[in-house]
């Protein structure tokens, strides 16, 4: 696997965004920008638009108005071609259920064209606690092994900004614990992230966006 | 190419997966032996006409194809897999990896459905290059549409009724060019020259269509 820059020097910023759906209003002229290096988590009630913004964030949903800016060496990166450069976690994303969890990864790395021998993928699988499951057919993973391997999905390509949607729902402790240090390593080596939800995710950034 | 490799991952990750769930394979291969076995009985002794064994085949080959072809968008959306496709994948890599799995699916089932036609059924081809033409063709032309009209309709609800809604129209040009050159081929009064090239012109429009539209679709 090809080493990352040890700092990247990568900044979010996100000016007036605005989202509704139809005449539901779920944010308004919403600004905040992400240092490099730094996290952000995003609170707020359920229906207050935490997902919406993370899937306008990745490029997925296109905002009513305003705009978000992904600076990668003082170059601003376009929506299409942010989404290959973000990793993203959420409830609503799940990875193929009848291919194995190296089928999964090989194919992912396929279409990101990585060049990843099984030997990278193997040390993907072990940073997320799924070493041994590599033959194991996902739809047999428990809903927790699900979201560690959501969580290798995520980080396989090196993105730049890590979008998290209740990473640690269907975590045990030890679970907990392994995406915990997954995402500090990510914040060392530059990765922006921005997280919701609950109060164990405050300590993933250290700006907090709170959604009326 | 980095292009065709995208092409061949997706075509390749969606034949293991229909290979272990038998999705698609199972709706479209259950509804044409069905009809075609219902339909010879029916039939008995007696015999149709070369129109209606023309018409019929297609219809039996539309209509599998409906029940089949159309889950190649729609399997991606239920199961929660279609936003992990479109982070990772290029939309021209995924409407080509797609139309080939469909394409190939369709010939597949075609060589089940066309013997026990001629098996059950009888009827007799002039010319076999031009029967074979027809059928490639109106395949080609056949899974182009659908791909791009399952891509549609993947997210809507009523997506079942969706598909046959929007697909009939635009198939009818295919559909009656093949069920011409068929009745011509099944009648052995002249070649389907005409036919074929409709048919050709089709597939390579539905290919051109595809090609300019899809990357909308996809990111709507």
């Amino acid at each position: 696997m090809a080493a990352p820059p040890a700092q990247r020097e990568v900044t979010l910023s996100v000016q007036t965004l605005t989202q509704r759906f139809g005449p539901n209003k779920i944010f308004e002229s919403l600004s905040f920008e992400v240092p490099k290096g730094q996290g952000l988590v995003v609170t707020g009630p359920n229906g207050s638009g935490k997902t919406t913004l993370l899937r306008i964030l990745s490029g997925l949903l296109r905002p009513t108005k305003g705009e978000v800016r992904l600076n990668v060496a003082g170059k601003v990166i376009s929506p299409e071609e942010r989404l290959r450069h973000i990793g993203f976690i959420t409830p609503d994303l799940a990875l193929y259920e009848e291919l194995t969890t190296l089928e999964n990864l090989e194919f992912f790395a396929r279409v990101r064209r990585l060049k990843r021998t099984k030997a990278d993928q193997h040390a993907l699988l072990e940073k997320v606690g799924l070493k041994e499951r590599g033959r194991d057919l996902v739809g047999t993973f428990s809903s927790g092994m699900k979201q560690r391997l959501k969580l290798a999905f995520a980080i396989q390509h090196e993105p730049m900004l890590l979008l998290l949607d209740e990473p640690g729902s269907s975590l045990d402790d030890s679970g907990r614990a392994i995406v915990e240090g997954v995402i500090a390593e990510q914040k060392k080596k530059g990765v922006l992230i921005v997280a919701t939800n609950d109060d164990r995710e405050l300590a993933y950034g250290e700006g907090k966006l709170a959604l009326a | 190419m980095p292009w065709l490799e995208g092409v061949l991952a997706v075509f390749l990750k969606d034949w293991r997966s229909e290979f272990r769930t038998r999705y698609a394979l199972n709706a479209a291969l259950l509804f044409a032996v069905t009809t075609l076995v219902v339909v010879s009985f029916a039939i008995g002794a007696f015999g149709i006409s070369g129109d209606l064994l023309a018409a019929f085949l297609w219809v039996v080959i539309l209509f599998s194809s409906m029940a089949g072809l159309g889950q190649v968008f729609i399997k991606e959306v239920e199961s929660r897999t279609f936003m992990a496709l479109r982070l990772v994948a290029r939309p021209s890599e995924v409407w080509a990896g797609k139309f080939f799995f469909n394409l190939v699916l369709l010939l597949g089932l075609e060589v089940i459905i066309i013997p026990l036609f001629f098996i059950l059924l009888n009827p007799r081809v002039s010319h076999w290059g031009g029967f074979l033409a027809v059928l490639a063709l109106g395949s080609i032309g056949l899974a182009g549409a659908t791909t791009l009209i399952a891509a549609i309709i993947a997210q809507a609800k009523g997506k079942g009724a969706l598909l046959a809604g929007l697909s009939y129209p635009i198939l009818i040009p295919l559909l009656a060019a093949a069920t011409s050159g068929t009745r011509h081929l099944f009648h052995g009064d002249g070649g389907a020259g005409q036919e074929i090239q409709i048919l050709a012109a089709y597939a390579v429009v539905v290919i051109a269509a595809a090609s300019l539209l899809f990357e909308f679709i996809w990111n709507e």
